[in-house]
């Protein structure tokens, strides 16, 4: 378990740098996130993100692609390499644990 | 003492020979679980596993219920080989398996491809084996990039942190 400071606030995170307590978690935190993977969020990104805050449990990229938000080709482009796990931690939710 | 030093895998080129439902998820879960954590997949379809890219059968793959030691009966009780001779059987059992799959959210296979195929995974299918079994292009899913020789598909296989993966 690691502590990290994003937009002045001190969160705690895992070692591969999820957020532990997702109430803390706000929008300029997330940009912050977001930086350090070199993504700059847009509206489209904080809609899928949304999205995915209010799906956390049993998350899935089916699931992400059948949203109405984005399709799963549009989801790799906005989060690339790795659409899922990125769009996760930048939610400041759990690490997902889905094969699919 | 050597040090230890991981190289990670970037790139994994699959290669699928078998139609059963578990051997060609196999494939399909391994190559959208690479693509999902950020890694290069490349996929080749040969033999039986053909089934799964053609466009006449992909839908409507089967498991196995003779010769099947892992085949048990719904509580766990062994499932009697010659049960699975009676006609039907292994066409319920198939559906059975895809619905469990389903409530996973693990999807059917024109589904998974274009999972795959959204996150810039390849399939290719094995020229050889469309040969034998007379197959044509057209006869082939949309998601086959290409029909290639095994030769050609090991030169796309090459570079630091690849693995190549027999279903």
């Amino acid at each position: 378990m690691a502590q990290k400071t994003y937009a002045g606030v001190t969160v705690e995170v895992t070692d591969d740098g999820y957020m532990i307590d997702s109430s803390k978690w706000n929008e300029e935190i997330a940009k912050e996130i977001a930086k350090e993977e070199n993504i700059e969020l847009t509206d489209k990104h904080f809609a899928v993100i949304k999205f995915i805050r209010q799906n956390e449990s049993g998350l899935t990229i089916r699931k992400v692609g059948n949203s109405g938000i984005v399709d799963i080709k549009g989801f790799y482009a906005l989060f690339p390499g790795g659409p899922l796990k990125m769009s996760s931690k930048i939610a400041g939710i759990k690490k997902p644990t889905s094969c699919v | 003492m050597t040090e230890k030093k991981d190289t990670k895998v970037k790139k994994v080129a699959i290669i699928c020979a078998k139609a059963s439902i578990e051997d060609v998820y196999a494939t399909l879960v391994m190559a959208n679980g690479a693509v999902m954590e950020g890694m290069e997949a490349k996929v080749f379809f040969t033999f039986f596993g053909l089934d799964a890219i053609t466009k006449k059968y992909m839908m409507k793959l089967h498991t196995a219920t003779v010769g099947n030691p892992g085949m048990r009966m719904p509580g766990g009780l062994p499932f009697p080989t010659l049960l699975g001779l009676i006609p039907g059987v292994e066409a319920g059992v198939s559906a059975m398996m895809r619905s469990q799959m389903n409530q996973l959210d693990i999807p059917p296979v024109d589904e998974f491809l274009d999972m795959i195929t959204a996150g810039g995974g390849e399939i290719y299918a094995c020229k050889l084996a469309m040969d034998m079994f007379k197959l044509e292009k057209k006869d082939l899913s949309d998601h086959v990039i290409d029909v290639l020789t095994i030769g050609e598909f090991y030169n796309m296989a090459g570079g630091e942190g690849s693995q190549i993966i027999f279903t």
